[in-house]
């Protein structure tokens, strides 16, 4: 099968690693995987924020850029959210895009979600020394329904223990643009997660998005915290010792 | 009530700083949510989504209908002899029962808890008039005493510990100090037992009104409620108008929902439906029954694009689970209603210039949707309500210069490419050895007064990958 890799805008570019990662993943477990070149963002931060048109015209791109596949597949919860839940409530009424939006919606993937239930992926390369402890990104658990696959990946990965914290499910605090016009609250509450990382007593955090990664990273390194590694989900899957 | 919702900010700040509550809402955490999810478990996992599925069909089809069941209600109330009154605004509500006060010669009323009087601020009103009010619900006659508005709506004064609570008791009550809950709790009830006997008014709100009985259901767990509505020879309901349900049966079906939604109770210590003033025979009950229905800008959710929010049925559910709310408690959010709820409910109430930082005070993280039991989308009215403030050019200039040149770039992909590949650099640059940015400049400040910002790798995917092709080839 031919899936087209929406690397998503954060990935591409703070972590580009991830994008390997996701893309090694995706040849493990058979696929041909394409990038398409011309990519940018989903329009999720516009669709957030209340600028619809920008959302609109973005959403307009991606569909072009990935109705070609037979799968679309993002290493993020929330990108995958916008483009399965949100694109239709943002061409809601409008027949013709209506059709093309729900066709790709339909085939649109959050990574561990496809690599469990499409591309049903048994082996995974990685290897990993060490507990982690799994924080549930939001959009991927309430939107996508994310919440067995990262796990049973990470059960897959020789050497890693998983160590569940307490409230998996909370808000890191992120939010989006949240974190950056409400830094202070936002902040604390990348702390209260922090100590529920601290207290799972795990060498480190998986987790499926970018955002949270460095809103939790973040917050543990300016709280003084060098080594809890902060990881995404697809870098501990294909882990190097 | 005064609105403070334009102070969201500072409040928060405030909130934040404040270590005592600080201590105070973490001690709170989760414990509603705890009992909300064991209830849920207990009723079957998949009943009770499907009850929530019914109950938010109950409301929708009383909304539909709003006019005509309303109608009904005032027929079928009269018919039973109750008095029905239509409030516009909350000063009209007010208005209305100082009218009452004065026909019947009233002048002490107590209380139960009641959001609608919070937002009319009928304390003020009928303290101004002459006419003494009396909370009883425990939560609110602490926060009488303390001068203070409810924090939660259906835990007023769930930001108070005990100790401060033992401190107000002894200031007010004139009692020797006891940190012994139990023994507060008799003590208040001492000092509330001879206004309930003395009190000519008794003023509830209704968490339902039955359009084809005519009544008005009231849940409480203290039992005030009941004496409330029964000792004083006047009875008044306050209520707004979205409370209405078309029958019993569906008063039956979301007061399954209601209580363990609310506090993960399976039913409330005291549930009464209250059907007109007492009948010849009746052993107890008020001499007169009014209902005050009000409107109060919920006239203008029907039939809009945020009508959905009219079907809330005050269980507190969204900010038990709201990880905003539990952060910075309720009071920061600056009128009668916190967290989600309020979110969407105060810039509809009091103008969505009144209260622009609430709608974006919000993660979108989904608990309160999910958890809400009449399934009411709020992080999808929040972003609508963004759009609107977008729309009406509320959102600050430099803001929206921000989103319309981000969505230039990302439409344009060799643009885009450049930009990224200046920003990685920079970036990494700005990141140092440690790999950690301390301070970004313009609006990143916001995030870096908190935290660190994770430099980028240096090069973007697309540098890497077009460059790892060009090897293979």
């Amino acid at each position: 099968m031919r899936v087209g890799l929406f690397v998503t805008c954060l990935v591409d570019l703070v972590r580009p690693r991830i994008g390997f990662a996701a893309l090694e993943l995706l040849e493990a477990a058979g696929c041909e995987v394409v990038v398409p070149a011309t990519q940018t963002c989903c329009g999720q931060p516009g669709w957030n924020s209340g600028d619809r048109p920008s959302a609109r015209a973005l959403a307009e791109k991606v569909i072009a850029e990935f109705e070609p596949f037979d799968y679309a597949v993002a290493p993020s919860g929330s990108c995958a959210g916008m483009i399965k839940t949100h694109y239709p409530e943002l061409f809601a009424g409008e027949g013709a895009w209506l059709a093309r939006v729900e066709a790709l919606a339909a085939k649109t993937y959050e990574l561990t979600d496809f690599l469990i239930n499409v591309a049903r992926l048994e082996r995974v390369p990685g290897r990993f020394a060490g507990t982690i402890t799994y924080h549930d990104s939001c959009a991927g658990l309430r939107e996508l329904g994310v919440k067995a696959q990262p796990r049973a990946l990470l059960a897959r990965v020789a050497g890693a223990e998983l160590e569940e914290m307490k409230d998996s499910e909370v808000c890191c605090g992120f939010g989006g643009t949240f974190s950056i016009k409400f830094g202070d609250i936002s902040a604390a509450m990348a702390q209260t997660k922090c100590d529920r990382i601290h207290a799972s007593g795990a060498h480190a955090v998986a987790l499926g998005d970018l955002g949270c990664m460095l809103n939790i990273e973040g917050r543990l390194r300016r709280m003084g915290d060098a080594t809890t590694r902060v990881l995404h989900i697809a870098e501990v899957l294909t882990a190097k010792p | 009530m005064q609105l403070a919702s334009v102070h969201f900010k500072q409040r928060a700040s405030g909130a934040l700083a404040d270590k005592h509550l600080q201590r105070t809402l973490k001690r709170f955490g989760s414990g509603f949510a705890d009992k909300r999810a064991a209830a849920r478990q207990a009723f079957g996992e998949d009943a009770f989504e499907v009850l929530r599925e019914a109950s938010a069909a109950i409301r929708d089809r009383a909304l539909v209908d709003l006019d005509a069941w309303l109608l009904r209600f005032e027929a079928e109330a009269v018919r039973r002899g109750s008095t029905v009154i239509w409030a516009e605004d909350a000063a009209e509500a007010c208005a209305r029962v100082l009218e009452i006060c004065a026909r019947h010669g009233l002048k002490k009323a107590i209380k139960s808890k009641s959001m609608l009087s919070e937002e009319a601020g009928l304390n003020d009103a009928l303290a101004a008039a002459g006419v003494q009010p009396v909370e009883t619900d425990l939560g609110e006659y602490i926060l009488q005493l303390a001068g203070e508005a409810p924090s939660h709506i259906i835990a007023p004064a769930i930001h108070k510990d005990q100790g401060e609570v033992s401190e107000l008791f002894v200031k007010h009550h004139g009692r020797p100090k006891s940190d012994d809950i139990a023994q507060m709790t008799r003590e208040a009830r001492e000092m509330l037992r001879p206004h309930f006997l003395s009190a000519d008014l008794g003023i509830s709100g209704g968490n339902f009104l039955v359009a084809e009985t005519g009544s008005v259901a009231i849940v409480t767990n203290e039992g005030n409620g009941r004496m409330v509505t029964t000792l004083p020879r006047v009875h008044i309901a306050i209520t707004g108008i979205e409370k209405v349900v078309p029958t019993l049966e569906d008063l039956s079906a979301l007061n399954r929902i209601l209580p363990r939604s609310a506090t993960g109770q399976e039913i409330e210590n005291y549930f009464s439906i209250l059907t007109g003033p007492k009948r010849s025979g009746d052993a107890d009950g008020p001499e007169h029954m009014y209902v005050i229905l009000v409107d109060n800008g919920r006239t203008r959710l029907v039939g809009s694009e945020l009508q959905s929010m009219l079907r809330c049925i005050r269980c507190g559910a969204c900010m038990n689970h709201c990880p905003v709310y539990q952060t910075v408690g309720g009071h920061s959010y600056g009128w009668v209603y916190p967290g989600p709820m309020g979110s969407v409910l105060t810039p509809v109430y009091q103008g969505l210039e009144n209260a622009l930082d609430l709608p974006q005070a919000a993660t979108l993280c989904g608990a309160c949707q999910v958890a809400c039991p009449v399934k009411i989308p709020l992080p999808g009215l929040l972003r609508k309500l963004r759009e609107m403030q977008m729309e009406r050019g509320l959102r600050p200039r430099a803001e929206r210069a921000a989103f319309r040149a981000w969505a230039y770039a990302a439409q344009r992909p060799w643009l885009y490419a450049l930009a990224t590949r200046i920003a990685a650099r920079v970036l990494q640059w700005m990141g140092g050895r440690r790999g950690l940015i301390a301070r970004l400049p313009f609006a990143g400040g916001g995030w870096t007064r908190g935290r660190d910002f994770p430099a980028p790798e240096g090069r973007t995917f697309r540098e890497l990958y077009r460059a790892g092709r060009r090897r293979q080839a």
